[in-house]
């Protein structure tokens, strides 16, 4: 007996998500991760804006891409991330339980409706045209079609205090329509956000359209809500930086989901989260011969 | 110098195993018919039986609706949509994984070409069981009611078995209705597969009810009183029995049924892209396809060279062997069809149209009709007027576009059309003025589980696909 | 000699039926999906190795390089006699010479590009001393590139002049005309080009230098197919087609005959009417020849690397 050691076991380094790797943050910092009792956890990548940019970059470079996929691809995609988590459960449900300080039943319970959620949007995809687009009756022989499209880059803040929920509930809707994210995790929660960054990079989604940073709020957010190339904002985690942040997208005139009721918390908050991120494209054409 | 032919290159046999008979599907289980009638369902490329299925009895259908009944109140229509929705996100999966398995089997009981079951039906399938899937939990965001009527009673025909299936059964399923559906008689094969992926799913017993039969096992699915919604597709004369059927008993009914659909080919044209269209409009399923576009209308300054490229064209159709992974033309689905469409080109060359078709050999064994393309036909030959359900082509001529859309709109039905242009406002003018509820321009026979599919006229009422195929199944 | 072409070059060209994109796409995915087994695949890959113009295009191309290239066109597979040759060695114009000796009396062909090749900006008489100093050297074939701004900007006559220009210098080398179809860009364009470089001479159109992305595609190449037999049908002179760049296996290589057979038809499978413009290409033909007779499959290490 005394002369069997016990097993050491392998810890997981947490590291970004970009472009489909998995980066450390250029700066090479990282920060220690407690429980909400104060127990350490692990240390998360502290990100810095520089790899805001990157990340950026990223989302650009997937755009036309993901968003030139068919929603049907795009839904299948989906729905194999909630595969992918589905099999990870039981280490989701982990780290929720170590995050959130509840207990495992309640983790368990989260981790089922955050797989639930990628199923609803899965199921959105190719739905969103036919619910906000159609034809328009103008007086006139023209053909007229008003069609949705997605914005572009999303800069997505995920809500405090749900690490992986409330994540998965704010990205899903944004890449849905064909957006790409650029994604602050949870400052004081990043870890669950990670290991889904694991099952997104084994669900066949293309590098780039999801992009998971974990680090400061008040360093990441100024720059992201800032650049030029970002097309629009989720605030719906900005806290009490929320009015700074609109105020510096108005630079460029981001589209701005302002944070509001945990409307997030629905299981079926409809059109209300993906709206936002869209663009709506009019096509006249004569009818004649 | 060996010669570059193409060598058979058959899809094996193996993949799939056929049990020599099979009973009915209800409440969750095969279980025997009490009706004591059987049917043989043959491969129409040898003729061979491959199998043989019960003929469900009033007896029979009662029991699945009954089953329908208990399954709609107990457990389906009290589900919360999401969960209703993630098993058909299982059964779409699973279709999926199971799909090679699937078009074989497609391919020997209807006779259609590999190719087609595997590229064509089976993605289809799939894909619609997928699409539906999402619609189970949003039902609030469709635009009708979100309230599902009861147990549907569903008929569907010979030729997409399993399409057919699937768009009957996945908008049912997704807005909490539950089905008792009955496939048709030659091609009952591939719904009891279709059954045994159900119980793969854990879907509950009686949620899908199949009973296998001919006219008689539709006429009790479609007459009982349990069935709250009756959706059919098939022929024009089945389809008004039916209406008649269910005039006055306050059931809800759509109808999908014939066609005579008219490819209309202005002077400017992509040609040989037109030529592809006119070719996957009418030997698309060797022409077993309601939307087929059996009327080829030819602007006629251009009719003499659009004929050359598409007789040369029909020359490279290789017919044979469904399993054979290069045929283009399979085997028609039934001895009884392959003899309707003889009679109309009969009837084609007897009252003075030209007929024409390549010197492909036929096979010795099993129900074979050639590529066929009659030209010299006028709006007035039965095989400008009458559906033919075959690999016939009726060709004739105009000259302007009000008179196309006049000759294209002179039919009891209104199903599906053809516009070929390169000018986008002469291919709106023309789509505005079809009365169709499909048009394709610039392309042809394409389906999509977004887009809703139904005809005007005696084509039938209601739509399938799309957010509008909801409708069917809400109150 | 060149054909008259009644009009304006650019109205004649405009007249010919437009090309829809996703119609063609359509097409060539379909015939992309027919299987060819057993027989048909040992005819299949024995044709396709006879149509095969063994390539070397590089700035760092030597003499030791060509004579090693030209000995692998003459014997494909140093370890199989029944490997037949390919059809031509083409090289810059300034290694003819050695190709040519390496080369003699072997009835493969030596293909010279030439004109300026791969951009063709340089003059007219840049171009023609170019044609002609390969044709001296012992080109039995010449790949020119067309002008394609001069295309583009709608100047077809300059096209077309250039082409009969260099057809004329060729002599009796066999004229392929590339029209870099990567720069084209449209099916419509590609249509049109084809059509104006059989009119002006060409005895073959080419898709493209290998020097352009994309460069051969199915797509291009069922359009051009469609071109010469359609050009046939109206003037009863046969052209011939050459995919090039970007086929490197022997499955690509079968599905471009798919596309000859059902597109243009039997009368263009021989290296005299089809040719594929290719190098690495060669190797995995030979190896897929090889699984065909021993029911292995084989490694790269088994074949010549030159």
């Amino acid at each position: 007996m005394a002369d069997i050691s016990p097993r050491i076991g392998v810890r997981k380094t947490y590291k970004l998500y970009v472009g489909g790797a998995f980066p450390r943050s250029e700066s090479g910092r990282s920060y220690p991760v407690t429980s909400p009792a104060g127990d350490h956890l692990a240390n998360a990548a502290l990100a810095s804006r520089k790899d805001v940019r990157d990340a950026v970059v990223a989302a650009r470079k997937a755009f036309p891409g993901w968003s030139g996929r068919t929603a049907y691809n795009r839904g299948q995609i989906l729905y194999r991330i909630a595969e992918m988590m589905e099999g990870r459960r039981a280490q989701f449900a982990e780290e929720v339980a170590a995050a959130e300080g509840v207990s495992a039943a309640r983790a368990q319970a989260l981790v089922s409706a955050a797989v639930d959620r990628w199923v609803y949007y899965a199921g959105w995809a190719d739905k969103i045209g036919q619910v906000l687009g159609g034809a328009n009756p103008v007086s006139g022989p023209y053909f007229n079609l008003s069609e949705p499209e997605p914005t572009g880059v999303v800069g997505v803040f995920a809500p405090a205090g749900s690490p992986l929920l409330g994540l998965v509930s704010v990205l899903a809707p944004v890449i849905t329509s064909g957006n790409t994210a650029v994604l602050v995790a949870d400052e004081r929660a990043p870890l669950p956000a990670v290991t889904l960054a694991e099952a997104l990079a084994t669900s066949d989604l293309p590098g780039g359209v999801a992009n998971i940073l974990t680090g400061r709020l008040a360093e990441l957010a100024p720059p992201l809500a800032g650049h030029a190339d970002v097309n629009a904002l989720d605030l719906a985690g900005a806290g009490g930086l929320a009015a700074e942040l609109e105020a510096l997208a108005a630079t460029t005139l981001k589209r701005v989901l302002r944070p509001g009721a945990d409307d997030w918390n629905d299981a079926d908050p409809g059109l209300s989260r993906i709206r936002p991120f869209l663009e709506t494209k009019t096509v006249w054409h004569p009818i004649g011969r | 110098m060996e010669i570059f032919e193409y060598a058979p290159a058959p899809e094996s046999r193996s993949i799939v195993t056929i049990r020599p008979s099979y009973d009915l599907f209800i409440d969750g289980e095969f279980v025997a018919a009490k009706s004591d009638e059987r049917i043989v369902t043959v491969n129409p490329a040898d003729e061979e039986p491959l199998s043989e299925v019960a003929a469900a009895g009033e007896a029979d259908v009662d029991r699945a609706f009954t089953a329908a009944r208990r399954a709609f109140e107990r457990v389906w229509s009290p589900m919360p949509g999401a969960e209703r929705g993630k098993y058909l996100f299982r059964i779409a999966r699973i279709i999926q994984e199971r799909a090679r398995e699937l078009a074989v089997l497609e391919s020997l009981d209807n006779g259609k070409p590999i190719k087609e079951t595997r590229d064509i039906d089976l993605p289809l399938v799939a894909a619609h069981f997928f699409y539906y899937a999402g619609w189970a939990d949003k039902l609030a965001h469709a635009g009708f009611g979100t309230r599902p009527l009861g147990v549907a009673a569903q008929v569907i025909p010979w030729n997409f078995p399993l399409l057919m299936l699937a768009w009957k059964v996945a908008p049912a399923l997704a807005t909490g209705n539950t089905v008792v559906l009955k496939p048709a008689e030659t091609t009952p094969l591939t719904a009891l597969a279709f059954a045994e992926i159900c119980q793969e799913a854990g879907l509950p017993p009686g949620v899908v009810n199949i009973v296998t039969g001919a006219g008689d096992t539709g006429r009790a699915v479609v007459a009982h009183p349990g069935a709250d919604k009756v959706a059919f597709t098939g022929s024009t004369d089945v389809g008004r029995e039916i209406a008649r059927a269910v005039a006055g008993t306050g059931k809800r009914l759509t109808l999908e049924l014939g066609g005579k659909g008219a490819n209309i080919v202005y002077d400017d044209a992509a040609i040989d892209q037109a030529v592809e269209g006119i070719v996957s409009g009418i030997f698309f399923n060797q022409g077993h396809v309601c939307c087929a576009g059996s009327r080829l209308l030819v602007q006629e300054s251009i009719a003499e060279e659009l004929l050359a490229k598409l007789r040369a064209r029909i020359e490279r159709l290789r017919l044979g062997d469904p399993l054979d992974k290069n045929t283009d033309i399979g085997a028609v689905n039934s001895a009884a069809q392959l003899a309707r469409i003889r009679e109309l080109a009969a009837a084609g060359e007897a009252e003075g149209a030209t007929g024409w078709s390549p010197a492909c050999p036929l096979p010795e064994r099993g129900y074979w009709f050639r590529p066929t393309v009659f030209t010299g036909v006028t709006q007035a030959h039965r095989i400008a007027r009458e559906e033919i359900f075959g690999p016939v082509l009726s060709v004739l001529t105009f000259r302007t576009p009000e008179e196309a859309v006049a000759k294209a709109n002179n039919t009891p039905y209104g199903l599906s059309a053809g516009v070929w242009t390169e000018k986008g406002s002469l291919m709106l003018w023309t789509a505005s003025r079809l009365r169709a509820g499909v048009v394709w321009s610039n392309t042809f026979n394409v389906f999509d589980p977004a887009s809703p599919f139904g005809g005007y006229k005696e084509s039938g009422y209601g739509r399938e696909g799309g957010r509008h195929g909801l409708e069917a199944y809400l109150g | 000699m060149p054909d008259t072409i009644p009009g304006s070059l650019r109205a004649y060209l405009h007249g010919l039926p437009g090309v829809d994109e996703v119609g063609v796409r359509k097409r060539a995915a379909d015939l992309a999906t027919r299987s060819i087994k057993t027989t048909a695949k040992r005819a299949a890959l024995d044709l396709a190795i006879r149509m095969v113009d063994l390539t070397t295009l590089e700035g760092a191309d030597t003499p030791g390089k060509v004579r090693a290239l030209a000995a692998k066109a003459m014997r494909p597979d140093p370890s199989d006699a029944t490997a037949p040759p390919v059809a031509a060695l083409c090289v810059y114009p300034d290694m003819v010479a050695v190709a040519a000796e390496a080369l003699a009396g072997s009835g493969v062909g030596l293909a010279s590009v030439a004109t300026g090749f791969p951009s063709g900006r340089t003059s007219l008489e840049v171009k023609l001393a170019d044609t002609a100093a390969a044709v001296a050297a012992g080109a039995t074939e010449i790949d020119m590139v067309i002008d394609r701004g001069a295309f583009l900007a709608g100047d077809h006559g300059k096209v077309f002049d250039e082409i009969t220009a260099v057809k004329e210098r060729c002599g009796e080398a066999h004229l392929k005309v590339i029209l870099e179809t990567g720069e084209l860009v449209t099916y419509d364009n590609v249509r049109r080009a084809s059509w104006l470089a059989m009119h002006a001479g060409a005895d073959f159109i080419k898709t493209s230098t290998g020097k352009v992305a994309p460069a051969a595609t199915l797509p291009v190449t069922l359009i051009m197919l469609e071109a010469v037999r359609d050009y046939r049908a109206a003037t009863g002179r046969q052209v011939g087609v050459k995919p090039a760049g970007g086929i490197r296996t022997a499955k690509d290589a079968i599905r471009y005959l798919v596309l000859v057979k059902e597109i243009a038809g039997d009368d263009w499978l021989d290296p005299a009417w089809f040719r594929l413009g290719a190098s690495t290409l060669l190797n995995d033909l030979l190896m897929q020849r090889t699984k065909l007779s021993t029911g292995h499959y084989s490694g790269p290490d088994y074949y010549t690397i030159d």
